[in-house]
C-alpha cells in the first residue's frame, strides 16, 4: 500500500523568510512577485498578524483526506491521488466554481481577469511526490518548520514535540481531524482559532453530507415511480369504468327499445 | 412609419428594450472581459445572482409544469386542462432561460457537455445538470403537442401521445430529484450557510416550496395574459390552484419551525442582525401574509386578492434562494456582495426574454386552445382545434368499441 504523504507545519518555527512562496513559484513556474495572500500565483502565502508579530502561518490546500471539492466536482476535474495531493485537471473544468463555494478552508483560487479561466490551488508537488520526491517548498524551508514525509509518521513526531517541550504548543494537531482529517498538519503556540484557523469544522468527512441524500435516488426513482403510476392507473381506471358503465345503461337502454 | 412605430410603443414595450438592449451590453462585457469586469463576485464570494437568482429561483418557479402536468394526468384532474398549455410554455420557456443564465455565470461555459461524458456521481450538480438536461428533453415532448398542432402534424401528435403518461411520470420524477437537490447542494456547506438556513431538510424545503412557487407562478401568468391577450380568467380552476398552494405553504410553515426547533435555532430569531431580519422578511412576506390572506375564502375569490397573494408568494420564495445564496453566506465569507450592475442587467435581460418569448409563441401558437372550445363549445371540432384530447377520446373509444 502506498504511503499518504502530508506535511507538518509547526508555526512556533517559521521565521517568515517567505522561502516556501518562492520554491513553490519556481517549481510550478508562477510569477515571482512575493505575495500575501493565496492567488492564481501564489498556491501558498503567509499571513501576519498584528497582534502576534512575530507568528507566520502558511496558508494553503490542506489536501483533504476526503476532498470536499472532488466530491462536488460536477465533471471530476479535482481528485485525490493515492499518495495525498488533490490535483487539478484544467481540461476537464467547466468552471462552475462549486469547489470555491464548498472548500471548508476557502483554498481554491480563480482566475477573475481572463475570459478563459481557470482554477488553481497547491497541488502538494504531485509530480515530486509522485516519484518519492518531498515536496519544493518542504526542501527551501531553512528552519524545518515545514516538514515532508508519511502521514502517519509526521503525527507521531508531532505528538512527541509536543510531550518533548510542554507548554510550548496547545494541544491540538490542527488537521488532524479537522473534516475528516487533512495532508497538512499545523503545530502552533498560540490558540489556532486566533490565527484565523477554523476550529469550529466537524471532525467527519463533509462529502458525506450529500452522499447520504444522493445515495437515496434509485429510491426515490423506484418509489415514486411506481406511486405515480398507481395513482394514473386507479383515477383513469374510475374514469374507464364510469364510461364503460354509461355505455352498458345506453346499450340497455337501447336494447328496451 | 417611424410615426407608427412610435404610436405602437407602449411603456411596456420600451421598457423590454431598454431592459435588452442593457443586457446585451452586459453579455458582450461579460465574453469579452470575463467574469472579473462584469461581476461584483470574488474568491470569497465565487457564487452571486447569477446562480442564486437566475439557476435557483429559476428551477423553482418553473415548477409549475410538473405540478400542473401530474395533477391533470397522473391525477386525473381534467378540469386543470385549460391552463396546462400555458404552465408547460412557461416551465419550458423557464428551463432554456436558467441554462443561458448558467452559460453566462459558466467560467469555461464552452466545456458545458463535460458533464455528459465525464461524471462524478457524488456531486450533487453533476445529478442537477443530468436532471436539468433530461428534464429539459420532457419539457419539449410535453410541450411539441403544441407546435405539431400548429402545423397539423396529427400523425406525431398521437404518436406522441401514446407516449405521454410515461413522458409525464418520468418528468415529475426528474423535477422531484433536481429541485430537490438544488436544497442538497447547500448541504455541503454546515459552516458556512448561517443555521437560520442550513438545515439538512434543505432538500425538502427547496421541494415543498417549489411547488407553492409553482401554483403562486400558475396563478400569476394566467393573470399577466388574461391581461394581455384580453381573455376571460379561469377563477374557479386558479382558486383550486390557491389552495394546493395554500396546502404547501401550510407544510413548508409547519417543518421550517419544527426544524428550527429541533436543531435549537429558535433562540437565533432574536439575535439582531442582518440574517435574522431577512428571515424574518422572508417568513413573513413568502409564508405567514400569503397563507393569512389565502385561506380565507373571500380573498381567493377575488381576482386582486388571489393576485396579490400569488405575488407575495413567489417574492418570498425569491428572497429564500437570495437568502440562501447570499445574506445567509456573507458571515463565513468575511465579505458582503452586492451584485454589480451588469450582473443586475443580465438577468433583467433574461426575465425580459421569458416575458417576450411567451407573449409571441402564445401569439402565434395555440397555447390557449381550450379558450375556443369553452367559448363556442357548439361549434363542431374544426381540425385546427383538435386537441390531445381529442386524440385520447378517439383512442379510448376504439378500446371500448374493440371490447
Ligand atoms: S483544502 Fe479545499 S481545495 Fe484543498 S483539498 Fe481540501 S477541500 Fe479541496
Ligand atoms: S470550477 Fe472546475 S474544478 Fe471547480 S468544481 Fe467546477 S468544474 Fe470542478
Ligand atoms: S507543496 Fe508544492 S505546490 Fe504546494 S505549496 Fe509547496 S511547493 Fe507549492
Amino acid at each position: 500500500m502506498i504511503q499518504k504523504k502530508a506535511m507538518l507545519i509547526d508555526i512556533t518555527m517559521c521565521i517568515g523568510c517567505n522561502a516556501c512562496q518562492k520554491a513553490c513559484k519556481v517549481q510550478n513556474h508562477l510569477s515571482d512577485v512575493e505575495e500575501k495572500k493565496l492567488s492564481p500565483t501564489a498556491y501558498t502565502a503567509l499571513e501576519t498578524f498584528d497582534k502576534y508579530p512575530d507568528v507566520f502561518v502558511r496558508r494553503m490546500c490542506q489536501h483533504c483526506e476526503d476532498p470536499t471539492c472532488a466530491s462536488v466536482c460536477p465533471v471530476g476535474a479535482l481528485t485525490k491521488t493515492p499518495e495525498g495531493p488533490v490535483v487539478y485537471a484544467v481540461d476537464k473544468c467547466i468552471g462552475c466554481r462549486y469547489c470555491m463555494q464548498s472548500c471548508p478552508f476557502q483554498v481554491p483560487r480563480y482566475d477573475w481577469t481572463s475570459i478563459n479561466p481557470r482554477i488553481y490551488k497547491c497541488i502538494l508537488c504531485t509530480d515530486l511526490v509522485k516519484q518519492g520526491l518531498p515536496t519544493a517548498c518542504s526542501e527551501a524551508c531553512p528552519t524545518g518548520a515545514t516538514k515532508f514525509g508519511n502521514r502517519d509518521e509526521l503525527l507521531t513526531e508531532a505528538y512527541e514535540r509536543m510531550k518533548a517541550e510542554p507548554g510550548k504548543y496547545v494541544d491540538k494537531i490542527y488537521g488532524q481531524k479537522e473534516v475528516g482529517g487533512t495532508s497538512i498538519l499545523y503545530l502552533s503556540g498560540v490558540p489556532f482559532e486566533q490565527l484565523g484557523f477554523k476550529t469550529t469544522l466537524q471532525t467527519t468527512p463533509l462529502p458525506a453530507l450529500t452522499w447520504n441524500v444522493l445515495e437515496k435516488i434509485p429510491n426515490v426513482v423506484a418509489i415514486g415511480g411506481t406511486f405515480l403510476y398507481g395513482i394514473w392507473w386507479i383515477t383513469n381506471r374510475r374514469d374507464e369504468v364510469k364510461q364503460y358503465e354509461e355505455q352498458m345503461k345506453k346499450n340497455g337502454q337501447d336494447h328496451d327499445h | 412609419m417611424i410615426t407608427r412605430f412610435l404610436k405602437q410603443l407602449t411603456v411596456w414595450k420600451s421598457i423590454g428594450i431598454i431592459l435588452l438592449t442593457a443586457g446585451a451590453a452586459s453579455t458582450v462585457l461579460r465574453f469579452t472581459q470575463g467574469l472579473g469586469a462584469s461581476t461584483n463576485l470574488s474568491d470569497e464570494f465565487p457564487w452571486g445572482i447569477w446562480i442564486g437568482f437566475d439557476v435557483l429561483c429559476g428551477v423553482g418557479l418553473a415548477a409549475g409544469g410538473f405540478t400542473l402536468a401530474a395533477l391533470v394526468y397522473v391525477f386525473n384532474l381534467k378540469r386543470f386542462e385549460p391552463i396546462i398549455r400555458p404552465t408547460i410554455l412557461t416551465a419550458f420557456l423557464g428551463y432554456i432561460l436558467v441554462t443561458v443564465g448558467l452559460m453566462f455565470d459558466l467560467g469555461r461555459p464552452w466545456a458545458i457537455w463535460h458533464a455528459i461524458i465525464m461524471w462524478n456521481p457524488h456531486s450533487v450538480m453533476f445529478e442537477v445538470a443530468w436532471c436539468v438536461m433530461l428534464y429539459s428533453t420532457v419539457l419539449t415532448l410535453e410541450f411539441a403537442p403544441v407546435v405539431l398542432e400548429k402545423f397539423k402534424m396529427y400523425k406525431t401528435m398521437k404518436i406522441l401521445h401514446s407516449m405521454s403518461i410515461p413522458i409525464i411520470i418520468v418528468g415529475v420524477l426528474l423535477s422531484t430529484l433536481h429541485q430537490s437537490s438544488l436544497g442538497t447542494m447547500y448541504l455541503i456547506m454546515p459552516e458556512k450557510l448561517y443555521p437560520l438556513w442550513y438545515t439538512p431538510y434543505l432538500p425538502v424545503f427547496f421541494y415543498v416550496s417549489a411547488i407553492s412557487v409553482g401554483c403562486a407562478m400558475v396563478i400569476l401568468e394566467s393573470f399577466l395574459s388574461s391581461r394581455a391577450f384580453k381573455r376571460g380568467l379561469e377563477m374557479p380552476l386558479l382558486m383550486d390552484v390557491a389552495r394546493l398552494c395554500v396546502l404547501m405553504l401550510c407544510v413548508l410553515a409547519v417543518m421550517r419551525s419544527l426544524d428550527l426547533v429541533d436543531r435549537q435555532a429558535v433562540r437565533l430569531l432574536f439575535v439582531p442582525r442582518m440574517e435574522t431580519y431577512m428571515f424574518w422578511l422572508e417568513v413573513v412576506v413568502g409564508i405567514l401574509a400569503p397563507l393569512v390572506l389565502l385561506s380565507r375564502k373571500k380573498v381567493r375569490q377575488n381576482e386582486s386578492g388571489l393576485f396579490l397573494s400569488a405575488v407575495l408568494v413567489i417574492i418570498g420564495f425569491v428572497m429564500n434562494r437570495m437568502n440562501i445564496t447570499i445574506t445567509g453566506m456573507e458571515g463565513w465569507a468575511g465579505k458582503s456582495y452586492i451584485p454589480s450592475l451588469p450582473e443586475f442587467s443580465v438577468t433583467l435581460g433574461i426575465v425580459t426574454l421569458g416575458f417576450v418569448s411567451f407573449y409571441y409563441i402564445a401569439k402565434y401558437f395555440p397555447v390557449f386552445t381550450s379558450e375556443h372550445d369553452a367559448k363556442d363549445p357548439a361549434a363542431p371540432q374544426h381540425p385546427d382545434h383538435a386537441s390531445l384530447d381529442g386524440a385520447h377520446t378517439t383512442v379510448r373509444a376504439t378500446v371500448h368499441d374493440f371490447r
